[in-house]
């Protein structure tokens, strides 16, 4: 089967690679095009409430005739950039932690994994719920709630490979040369697990969109003010039944769409840096 | 042996239990006291009448001025005594809302548990026998966008789609509008129990679809499966006498861990249906500043995700003989 799939392989990983910066790009996209909508474009017009979805207005208008796809897109671009944040911390704090642990080992090692299993073992809604209410609601409350929740995946990953990398002969030769922890971890083991960091924070970003539209729509992540989607979906709550689909689905729909791009990304990155791994 | 055995294991879930359930309580109170959340305020509400000193008295009656070490002694040993405190928008003992909204919260997650369940397991049978083809594609494209998809959104889908376009079901709430809750029968609570329990379960599929898929390509590939066919077996009972006994155990097992996201999306599945369980209450209760009852929710959420991985550890310590080996050498 490998041998006949060989002179294929260019086609594969070029398409790959297209896929992978095509969804990119799109995303790049909506994200500069949201950024540069302003409250000037959102304008309230009281003559287009409610309207259905049509060629000028193809997501439909809002209780106050703003546009929806002005409004989704600027709500997209808000969960974007959140998603950035939250994923980027969560794999700072999971490679920080996946290393040391497993390097230092001993008790550390055993704590760090106690916290995973800690923190696995609270549904994590309520973790983030919780966070939210310590730091009084808002942006900082809810980044803090869902890199909490979310640095354990990339821990575990990366730990397991950290103590394959530990008993590896470089290391061990290393250490014997009288290099500290710190000198390994940072010359030996952080090249190696490269490739799972990039993954991971491909990988992280859509659960965490989606757990801040989720919060959000609770009521305990951004204010009500801010243009973000879970604001728009919990305010459609009030108007669907009275048969405005519109207001709830295209949001909805369009976030999912992000975060089944961003995934479809972070799985195609994983083929293309390790295509003998990705087919397990 | 084998009781000595189940005994030591026993003892060593509890004892973890017993550390993770201390940690928790330790971490929820320093959340809560770090939240800007006055305890008074939150408690007298909106009533203007109570004077600065009137909130004075309060706090002090309740210990407020005492160092925190101390307040989270007072509070974790009467946790322990079964006294959790008396929540503040029901004005009834926390443990008994717990009880009365825990109940309509388990009728709903178990409904949607079973439903997710079974259904995932035949859709990923079905996906993994048909490795490649067509209803594979069209079910584990499904599953990936189910697993992108909020569950509060599916919610707001079934409420559109069968209480305003097909006019199925009630919009919302628990019993119906006009009618003493002594007066609801049993039937009136299951028919407004379906819709949240079927978006709940619908959005739990994905998991324990792909994951059996994943097993029945792995084992349909194996040597004894090929030994199988080149005896020639049927694929009927190729799939009873080794897909079925090789991937139902896992499958099982794995329902059994997915209870801290069955737990979470019946918050948002609560929340959306205005359904009166657990779910709902905590959200009321973080809301409102509800600190008691916000607690003891947690509390009691640990307990039931804990249990839900206890019965999958057990399950396995029965039935797979491995297993038992591992723990023997892993205790050694």
């Amino acid at each position: 089967m490998k041998e006949r799939k060989t002179p294929l392989l260019r086609g594969i990983r070029a398409r790959t690679l297209l896929s992978v910066s095509c969804f990119a790009a799109l995303i790049l996209i909506i994200f500069i095009w949201g950024s540069s909508i302003g409250e000037s474009d959102l304008f309230v017009d009281l003559n287009k409430v409610f309207l259905k979805p049509s060629a000028d207005h193809i997501f439909g208008t809002d209780w106050v005739g703003r546009d929806m796809l002005l409004r989704t897109v600027k709500g997209l671009s808000l969960s974007i950039k959140i998603g950035v944040l939250c994923s980027v911390f969560s794999c700072a704090m999971g490679m920080v932690l996946g290393i040391l642990a497993p390097l230092i080992g001993g008790w550390v090692d055993t704590f760090v994994n106690w916290l995973v299993d800690l923190v696995l073992s609270i549904p994590h809604t309520l973790v983030v719920m919780l966070v939210s209410i310590a730091c009084g609601g808002g942006l900082r409350g809810l980044i803090i709630g869902v890199v909490a929740t979310h640095w354990t995946s990339l821990t575990r990953v990366i730990r397991a490979e950290v103590l394959q990398i530990k008993e590896s002969e470089y290391t061990k030769v290393s250490r014997k040369f009288g290099k500290s922890t710190l000198y390994i971890a940072r010359e030996h083991i952080f090249p190696q697990v490269i490739p799972q960091l990039v993954v991971g924070v491909v990988l992280i970003f859509p659960h965490a969109i989606l757990h801040e539209a989720s919060l959000t729509f609770l009521g305990f992540g951004l204010p009500a003010h801010e243009p973000a989607i879970g604001i728009i979906l919990s305010e459609s709550m009030k108007y669907i039944t009275s048969g405005k689909w519109w207001l709830a689905v295209f949001p909805g729909a369009a976030l999912i769409c992000i975060s089944l791009m961003v995934s479809s990304i972070g799985r195609n990155i994983q083929k293309l840096i390790s295509p003998s791994a990705s087919h397990k | 042996m084998k009781s000595k055995g189940l005994l030591r294991f026993i003892s060593g879930k509890l004892l973890r239990f017993i550390l993770l359930i201390t940690a928790v309580c330790v971490i929820t109170f320093a959340l809560m006291e770090l939240s800007p959340i006055d305890p008074v305020t939150a408690y007298v509400g909106a009533n203007t009448k109570v004077s600065a000193e009137q909130r004075q008295l309060i706090s002090e009656h309740w210990g407020l001025n005492k160092p925190p070490l101390e307040r989270f002694w007072a509070w974790f040993s009467s946790i322990l005594s079964g006294d959790w405190g008396t929540s503040m928008i029901y004005r009834r003992d926390v443990l008994e809302v717990i009880g009365t909204k825990f109940r309509a919260s388990l009728a709903l997650m178990f409904a949607a548990w079973v439903f997710s369940g079974v259904l995932g397991f035949l859709l990923g049978l079905w996906a993994g026998l048909r490795e490649g083809k067509l209803a594979d594609k069209l079910i584990s494209g499904y599953c990936h966008i189910l697993i992108s998809t909020p569950t509060f959104w599916m919610g707001i889908l079934f409420i559109i789609v069968f209480s305003v376009w097909l006019k199925l079901f009630p919009v919302a709430l628990g019993v119906p509008i006009g009618v003493i809750s002594a007066e609801v029968t049993l039937a009136d609570k299951l028919y407004r129990l379906i819709l949240p329990a079927l978006a709940l379960g619908f959005t739990g599929i994905a998991n324990i679809c792909l994951h059996t898929r994943g097993k029945v390509v792995e084992v349909m590939h194996s040597e004894y499966v090929i030994f199988a066919r080149a005896r020639g077996e049927r694929t009927s009972q190729i799939i009873l006498r080794h897909v079925m006994k090789n991937v139902s155990l896992p499958a099982v097992t794995l329902q059994f861990l997915s209870f801290s996201e069955l737990f979470g999306g019946a918050i948002f599945v609560e929340q959306v249906f205005s359904y009166p369980g657990l779910g709902s209450t905590v959200v009321q209760a973080g809301l409102k500043g509800d600190l008691p009852l916000l607690m003891g929710i947690v509390i009691i959420s640990v307990v039931f995700v804990y249990s839900g991985n206890l019965i999958a550890d057990l399950l396995y310590w029965l039935i797979d003989p491995r297993i038992k080996e591992g723990y023997r050498h892993e205790r050694a």
